[in-house]
């Protein structure tokens, strides 16, 4: 099993937001190596045909009626932003596309 | 931002084939969202309408919204999908601030709805069958607000405000196979298909499909071919074209980009591109360095969905005519060319016709007042034919009115524009500026009188035979009674009282 | 004062519905235990002082009035920090959410205050549940009330200890690959995570959504029986929530008998890995079942070999996608707001902050399990070995009506031991997740100390899905034999704090 490269950790922490310390960088990509090597043994039933199993019980069509149900209050829905303006959510300046 | 000499559009069709494909994005109009019991009005209170669901706070669950996955599969049918035996909601993990749980939820590789068609008429009643690959549910995001920029873009903002009552509201994302053999009719293809889309939507009521409120958006993918070259060419992805005539245009101008830059030798990247309403142009968007990765897994959250085939075959039997076979009988029971139906239809018509014959109007009276009259009424004031304060009943009463003789095509004009004023009924317009047709045989008969008297020349000539100068006496009438007499009935008094057969 | 921290749930209930003791001295002898003993063992990370003695006040009003009482009225319980509490902090053993009050309660919650069970406050636990010792909290370790130098397992070591220390008769956690059972089995106290989908989801922060259970802890097998059914049943908030009745699981606790009940011994159990004492135990348990009329079947169940790894693709997948949402834009600890850094920039500076090592860890082994190019390897795999493993339960249960096992390989081991060697952590929970992968049953029930270092062992009884019953059987048959033997409860030989 192939260990996990240091810009391996990078990247997967850019996908995940993490913004890794470059020591935590070197630290995870050796433990993410072993974890990955010592679970690396399930993808022996790869090719079996087995059917995965997504939910341990075997539920399916669980649905709501369409009828509105009292949610939060905008009050409520802000209690817990860390900077909040006209009612809204304020973030920082989004990088994104014009 | 490069500029590009763009190819002409001819030049462009001689050397490549157009492959597009399209993807539309429908906001049901369920009263709650796919996964919460949130409301879902339009024009409420920032963040009034949200709960710890569509919050995604930490804690909160998902129930999926019966109504939501009937519509999905009535869309389904009605595009002739094939409807899944049993499938799954995935996340498709991606963070963006206007996504609370920073994943979507959705359906990745079991849609319930796939392998479908949409037949679509062209404007000359050629028939273009578009395939349909596949139609699925997933959940709208928020909607974000950007501060401190020119023109509430968010490029240069200094921060964005976000409200997350729309985020969580059922969409339904319909995807075509790609689009392949329409040649030069492309674009009239990408316009007419989402016509046609939107259409069916109506008709099956599962959402009011306005483009212009965001509640059907298209991205239009495009990729050109050499001639005679199987192989796809690289795509660009213009996404957010909202409107018709945008889907048109967009498509229009991404064939002659991809053509200009191929020509000269260049390469298409893919990327997502952003269309301009203004000049019809489109901008390069973000650049995918790297396929993106969403890492998509079956919604542990959800359970999966199988509806029984007892259900989809009653939703089956339910489903309405559709839009383009009731277009084509209705064009039948009218009586009219495909090309007078294309107008109907691009003037949004058809329904209000349909309510006015079926309050009692004759085809062909509902159709003249509303294409006519209405039409250039909504022109002037730049609103939908739809939207005018006038009702089909209130137009087909009109027209009755107009059948019985007490209101000529003049006063019924005067009487539209009464109502439109909201002046009231037909009725009471007629009544209050006291329209109705002066019918009263003994003050026509002196109009009459007066009217020979007054050009016994005229008269003269008409005793002579010359029935046809008999229309300057009408017309002396008509102004007399400052256009209250049933025309045809002064005809018939002259003839009459001067003793000529009509 | 003493000898009331030390009753059971049960003899509390009955005491206060006979009027013997009022719900607010009984809560106020707890928050008195609190008070003395808890800087030790660090079990709490929020007293709600003024909730429990409201909450309490409320039940002795309502008993003076001649209102009927439910079965737990007035008992007082310590709540798993992983549940939404509205108006009380929850931040599940996280400084991402430190400080955050919830703005609803979670279901379990509402029918804990529906019952009129007393919420003393939020227990400690690893961060989003995720470890076996308790050791990854924000908020630093939970000791063992057995010995404060030793873990209490995890991740619901807090709730564990405020059993094991009387500063509860009831507690909460939540098990999603032993996170009940474990530190039921390092402190001497019973836990059970019951079959998936039996207690509502709804307001439990999710950390591994097809494996979550919440669950009842106590310190007999009665309590955690009276405690099941409060809690559990049909939600409709959580579509994963099983619409059946709730099985008898309080009748079957004051039956507990085992008379020719089939009980499974799984021969892979055992072996390298496994303490002597551990086994020790283990055995003389099945011993004492076989005394008391069960028959024992040795079976095989050779995919359980893999749940351990399956697990630990499965679990860091899910919780890669379900912490996603922990952004610093609705809620939660913001870093680096200072106008120079963007939206995603303050994100990542957050969560790097806000999130310990364990939890980064397993979000990016997730993420790294869920990305294109190895899913199918790894968490594609990981579902079909889960398909293996139940299928394994399945042959399984037609031999037998329960398997037993080990419920940990050791007894609870020092603080630090394991702390920055995942791969060997990760081997604690090997009894306990094949249970959690298959959705199953299970219990685990004190069984003795190890004799090579005099701490507790836990003994695991695993039932089928919906048959939560009948552990609470066997769990009850067990546990009053063994007291039998001893002549008091195991906890009683824990050192005073
Ligand atoms: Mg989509
Ligand atoms: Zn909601």
């Amino acid at each position: 099993m192939p260990g996990i490269s240091r810009e391996e950790v990078a990247h997967l922490a850019r996908l995940a937001r993490l913004e890794l310390k470059d020591e935590e960088l070197e630290h995870f990509a050796g433990q993410l190596g072993d974890i990955i090597g010592a679970v690396a043994s399930v993808s022996d039933v790869a090719d079996e045909d087995v059917p995965p199993t997504s939910h341990p019980l075997p539920l399916t069509n669980v649905m709501r009626p369409d009828t509105v149900r009292p949610g939060l209050t905008a009050e409520q829905a802000l209690s817990g932003a860390p900077a909040q303006e006209q009612q809204r959510f304020k973030v920082p300046q989004i990088l994104g596309e014009d | 931002m490069t500029v590009i000499d763009l190819v002409s559009y001819e030049d462009a069709l001689a050397d490549y084939d157009p492959v597009m494909g399209l993807e539309v994005h429908v906001e049901l109009g369920t009263k709650t969202k796919m996964f919460c019991g949130c409301a879902t009005e339009l024009g409420a209170d920032a963040n009034s309408q949200t709960c710890p669901t569509c919050l995604g706070l930490p804690g909160a669950l998902p129930v999926v919204n019966a109504v939501g996955v009937e519509s999905a599969i009535r869309i389904g049918l009605a595009l002739n999908c094939d409807i899944a035996e049993w499938c799954r909601f995935a996340r498709k993990n991606y963070f963006y601030p206007d996504m609370p749980k920073n994943f979507q939820t959705s359906q990745y590789d079991e849609p319930i709805a796939f392998d479908g068609y949409l037949d679509v008429q062209l404007e000359d009643g050629e028939i273009f069958r578009v395939e349909i690959e596949r139609a699925h549910m997933e959940e709208d995001t928020g909607k974000s607000t950007h501060i401190g920029g020119a023109t509430g873009r968010i490029h240069g903002a200094s921060h964005s405000l976000l409200d997350y009552n729309r985020a969580g509201i059922p969409l339904i994302e319909i995807v075509t196979k790609p689009i392949q053999g329409a040649g030069e009719r492309a674009p009239e293809v990408a316009k007419a298909y989402v016509a046609e889309l939107r259409e069916l939507i109506k008709a099956l009521g599962v959402s009011d499909a306005r483009m212009e409120m965001g509640q059907m958006r298209c991205d239009v993918n495009l990729s050109l071919r050499p001639k005679g070259v199987e192989k796809f060419g690289t795509r660009s992805e213009t996404k957010n074209v909202n409107s018709l005539r945008s889907v048109e245009r967009a498509a229009r101008f991404e064939i002659q980009r991809h053509a200009a830059v191929l020509g000269s030798g260049g390469e298409i990247i893919q990327e997502t591109r952003h269309f301009h309403e203004d000049d019809g142009s489109t901008t390069s968007g973000r650049v995918k360095e790297e396929a993106e990765d969403y890492r998509y897994f079956p919604e542990p959250d959800l359970v999966p969905v199988a509806p029984s085939r007892e259900w989809v075959e009653e939703l089956r039997a339910g489903l309405p005519e559709l839009p383009r076979v009731r277009r084509n009988r209705l064009r039948e029971e009218w009586g009219i060319s495909q090309h007078e139906m294309q107008s109907v239809l691009n003037a949004g018509a058809v329904g209000l016709i349909v309510a006015t014959t079926d309050a009692g109007a004759p085809a062909d009276q509902a159709r003249k007042w509303w294409m006519g009259e209405l039409a250039r009424r909504a022109n002037e004031e730049g609103t939908d034919l739809a939207d005018l304060p006038i009702t089909p009943e209130q137009v087909a009463r009109l027209c009755a009115l107009v059948a019985e003789g007490s209101l000529n095509d003049k006063l019924a004009r005067q009487t539209i524009e009464g109502v439109l004023a909201g002046e009231g009924t037909p009725d009471e317009v007629v009544e209050k500026r006291g329209l109705k047709v002066v019918s009263d045989e003994g003050a026509l008969g002196t109009a009459v009188d007066e009217a020979i008297a007054g050009n016994p020349d005229i008269a003269d000539k008409i005793r002579g035979g010359k029935v046809q100068a008999a229309g300057a006496l009408v017309g002396a009438v008509m102004k007399a009674t400052r256009g209250q007499a049933d025309a045809a009935r002064v005809r018939e008094l002259i003839l009459e009282k001067l003793g000529v057969e009509g | 004062m003493a000898d009331l921290i030390k009753l059971t749930a049960a003899e509390t209930a009955a005491k206060i519905a006979s009027g013997e003791l009022t719900a607010v001295e009984v809560t106020e002898a707890h928050l008195a235990r609190i008070e003395s003993v808890d800087e030790k063992v660090n079990a709490f990370l929020h007293v709600d002082r003024e909730g429990a003695l409201a909450q309490a006040r409320a039940v002795d009003e309502k008993r003076e009035r001649g209102e009927e009482l439910g079965p737990l009225a007035g008992v007082p319980l310590a709540l798993k920090d992983i549940f939404t509490t509205e108006g009380v902090p929850t931040t599940v053993g996280s400084k991402i959410l430190e400080g955050w009050i919830p703005p609803y309660d979670a279901t379990l919650t509402k029918k804990l205050k529906e019952a009129d069970v007393v919420i003393l406050g939020k227990t400690n636990m690893d961060e989003f549940a995720m470890g076996s010792s308790t050791e990854n909290s924000a908020y630093g370790p939970t000791g063992n009330p057995w010995d404060l130098t030793r873990i209490p397992g995890g991740s619901g070591g807090g709730s564990a200890a405020a059993l094991a220390a009387y500063e509860a008769p009831l507690a909460i956690g939540t098990d999603t690959g032993g996170s009940i059972r474990q530190p039921a089995a390092m402190t001497a106290t019973v836990g059970v995570k019951p079959t998936y989908g039996a207690v509502s989801r709804y307001g439990m922060v999710a950390f591994s959504s097809s494996l979550d259970q919440g669950g009842p802890c106590a310190r007999t097998v009665l309590d955690a029986a009276l405690l099941h059914a409060v809690i559990a049943g049909h939600d409709e908030l959580d579509s994963t929530s099983v619409d059946q009745p709730v099985p008898d699981v309080v009748g079957a606790a004051r039956e507990g008998q085992v008379r020719g009940l089939r009980v499974g011994v799984v021969k892979e159990f055992r072996g390298e890995g496994f303490q002597d004492g551990v086994m020790q135990r283990f055995d003389e348990s099945v011993e004492l079942l076989r005394e008391q009329g069960a028959e024992i079947v040795e079976l095989s169940c050779p995919s359980f070999e893999k749940a351990v790894s399956a697990y630990y693709l499965i679990a860091p997948s899910e919780c890669s996608s379900n912490l996603a949402r922990f952004d610093a834009l609705r809620y939660g600890l913001r870093v680096g707001d200072d106008g120079t850094h963007s939206a995603e920039e303050v994100t990542a500076l957050s969560r790097e902050e806000g999130f310990g090592p364990e939890v980064k860890r397993r979000v990016m082994l997730g993420t790294y399990a869920l990305s294109s190019g190895y899913y199918d390897a790894y968490y594609g795999s990981a579902q079909k070995v889960r398909t293996l493993i139940a299928r394994d339960f399945e042959k399984s249960f037609e031999q037998v009506d329960v398997i037993v096992s080990p419920t940990a390989p050791t007894t609870a081991f020092p603080i630090g031991e394991r702390a920055d060697d995942p791969v060997a952590m990760y081997l604690s929970d090997l009894c306990t997740i094949p249970a959690n992968l298959a959705g199953n049953a299970a219990m685990s029930i004190p069984c003795g100390l190890a004799p090579e270092d005099g701490l507790p062992v836990g003994l695991q009884i695993v039932a089928p899905a919906m048959a939560d019953d009948r552990l609470y059987r066997v769990g009850a048959a067990v546990e009053a034999a063994f007291e039998a033997r001893w002549g008091h409860p195991l906890l009683e030989e824990a050192p005073s704090l």
